[in-house]
């Protein structure tokens, strides 16, 4: 098992606009890419446990060209509002990095 | 015309771009200059206060380079999203800006004014006809919330440009617009397949942003023609490769393949990307799939009231340990005070206390997974939002000393729980904002909701029209 940060170029979270949280799994190499892709470990239903969500909330998709898995979920809070503590978005992934790849 | 070249000197207005890049891509005659100004990405007090992101010098060292470059040239340039948000302060903040700059440089054009502003009446009618829809996730939206807005912008799309070409601008300064619209305006107008110029603009809109090894905001072009278009950064040490420019594509978007757009959704999932040179990356198979009904979204703001910030820390390891209980009290205590001091004059529901415990789940709030912090100190902030900043400064101060004085059982006497770094303890910060629109409105053109002003700049006479 490894685990996701050792096999991403860049994992990374952002605003998709002010009421989505969007994630960008990077891979340097088709390899890395792939055993991730076929593993069965970085799924829709795996992010939504990492953020307590019911999977159905999670946009889900791979993108071959890019070498990407990418997730969206909605905001817990609006961009900005009162209890948002991440304007950006940017620092929501970290739970992300601890997913186990066979 | 069997090629359209076109020249976006930076991703974001007022983060930079080297100029002998701008001089590069100048070499290579670009038929128009874009640029995006804008994004909800900094948050909402710009839409709210009608001030930019960017600093005003920041904006006019930008502009000068490429409008200069523009009137050289004698090619359009087109910038949107004028200083952050778009509404109507923001458009009158760039286009003095670009004023100055003709006066300075003495430059003289024609130049497109739109604004994206909306009226109240207009959104109420709009409202009452069932044609403003929600997006998904969406804050309930109706009139009390267009009356209490202080700004709803309409994000235009390519039609409001394609206006203003048509009638010969060479400048063109747009309030609040989709940053791919800016670029896919002319290439869609002069004929050129929509599924290539949308994708095109969706990369151009950022910059250099699509190559593999980013150092800096820079520019970015592109050579759309009739079954493909190519894109290479004009500085040559940067690399743009099939994987980067798909990569793309991810950037701020909820939907990697399907991005939409007033006049239909750019469908990339048949999109092939092939390396054509060293640093130029070739597209091609992208589609454009025109929507049944043209729509415009909105963005708007409104002030939630006026806030006070605390920050303050604790290491004693007794208080750390309890810290979801103390804090609990805490708010208890100040709800308290706050009754005995103010009575009915201040209601629970007229103000919040919000805590934020860094260390524990301050960066993640509820979707923090993690439940036992092992931090040996955390920070605290704590928020006061209420009517007026007076009240919200009255209660900080109400806090603050709540704050320091709540007990704990593991400690008789007087304590002092909070180490406040700053004095005073609180910060006062002003009106806060928060985004209060995810809808969009169906107009019956694509104009309706964008007027413009067409001026003439570094004349004697100015002609005003207005279409």
């Amino acid at each position: 098992m490894t685990k996701l940060a050792e096999l991403a170029r860049l994992i990374r979270s952002k605003n998709a606009g002010p009421f989505v949280l969007t994630f960008d799994v990077m891979f340097e190499d088709e390899a890395r890419y792939q055993r991730v892709k076929n593993s069965g470990a970085l799924t829709r239903e795996a992010v939504a446990g990492c953020y307590g969500l019911p999977p159905k909330d999670v946009l889900f998709f791979y993108c071959d060209h890019a070498r990407a898995v990418k997730a969206s979920i909605p905001r817990p809070y609006f961009q900005g509002d009162l209890r948002d503590s991440d304007g950006h978005g940017g620092q929501q992934y970290a739970p992300l990095m601890d997913i186990e790849i066979p | 015309m069997d090629e359209i070249r076109v020249l976006s000197p930076t991703g974001a207005l007022g983060s930079g771009y080297l100029e002998t890049s701008l001089e590069t891509a100048l070499s290579w005659k670009p038929d128009f200059i874009g640029c995006d100004a804008g994004s909800t990405d900094p948050g909402p007090a710009y839409l709210g206060t009608g001030k930019p992101a960017f600093p005003r010098e920041a904006v006019k060292r930008d502009v000068r380079l490429m409008l200069k470059g523009a009137r050289r040239l004698k090619v359009p340039l087109m910038i949107g999203s004028a200083n952050t948000a778009g509404g109507d302060e923001h458009l009158a903040g760039l286009v003095s800006i670009v004023r100055e700059i003709a006066a300075e440089e003495k430059l003289s054009f024609k130049m497109a004014v739109i604004h994206s502003e909306q009226k109240k009446d207009y959104l109420k009618m709009r409202l009452k006809e069932g044609r403003i829809k929600p997006l998904d996730p969406a804050p309930e939206f109706n009139e009390a919330v267009i009356d209490r807005s202080e700004c709803i912008v309409g994000m235009m799309g390519a039609e409001p440009f394609m206006n203003a070409l048509e009638q010969g601008a060479e400048v063109i300064i747009a309030g609040r617009a989709s940053d791919t619209a800016i670029f896919a305006a002319m290439p869609v107008m002069k004929g050129f397949p929509e599924g290539l110029a949308w994708h095109a603009g969706k990369v151009l809109e950022c910059g250099a942003a699509a190559v593999v090894n980013r150092k800096t905001g820079d520019c970015m072009f592109a050579w759309i023609r009739k079954d493909h278009f190519v894109l290479e950064a004009p500085d040559s040490t940067l690399q743009c490769t099939p994987q980067s420019v798909a990569s793309h594509s991810l950037y701020e978007n909820a939907d990697p393949f399907k991005l939409i757009e007033c006049s239909g959704t750019l469908d990339l999932t048949n999109s092939q990307y092939e390396q054509v040179s060293e640093r130029g990356v070739k597209v091609s198979g992208s589609e454009f799939i025109p929507a049944k009904r043209y729509t415009v979204k909105l963005e708007g703001a409104e002030k939630v009231g006026y806030q006070s910030v605390i920050i303050g820390s604790i290491r004693d390891p007794f208080f750390i340990r309890q810290i979801d209980d103390w804090t609990e009290r805490l708010l208890v205590r100040c709800h308290a005070r706050v009754k005995q001091v103010y009575g009915d004059r201040m209601k629970p529901e007229d103000y919040f206390i919000n805590i934020r415990i860094y260390g524990k789940n301050g960066t993640m709030g509820p979707l923090e997974p993690v439940k036992e912090s092992l931090a040996h100190e955390l920070c605290l902030i704590i928020e006061v939002t209420a009517p007026s900043q007076d009240v919200a400064s009255s209660i900080a101060g109400i806090v603050r000393h709540q704050g320091l004085h709540l007990p704990i059982p593991e400690w008789s006497g007087l304590i002092t729980a909070l180490a406040c770094p700053y004095n005073p303890a609180h910060l006062d910060r002003g009106p806060i904002f928060r985004f209060n629109v995810n809808h969009v409105v169906e107009p019956d053109s694509p104009l309706e909701m964008f007027p413009m002003e067409m001026v003439m700049v570094g004349e004697p006479t100015q002609s005003k029209v207005t279409a």
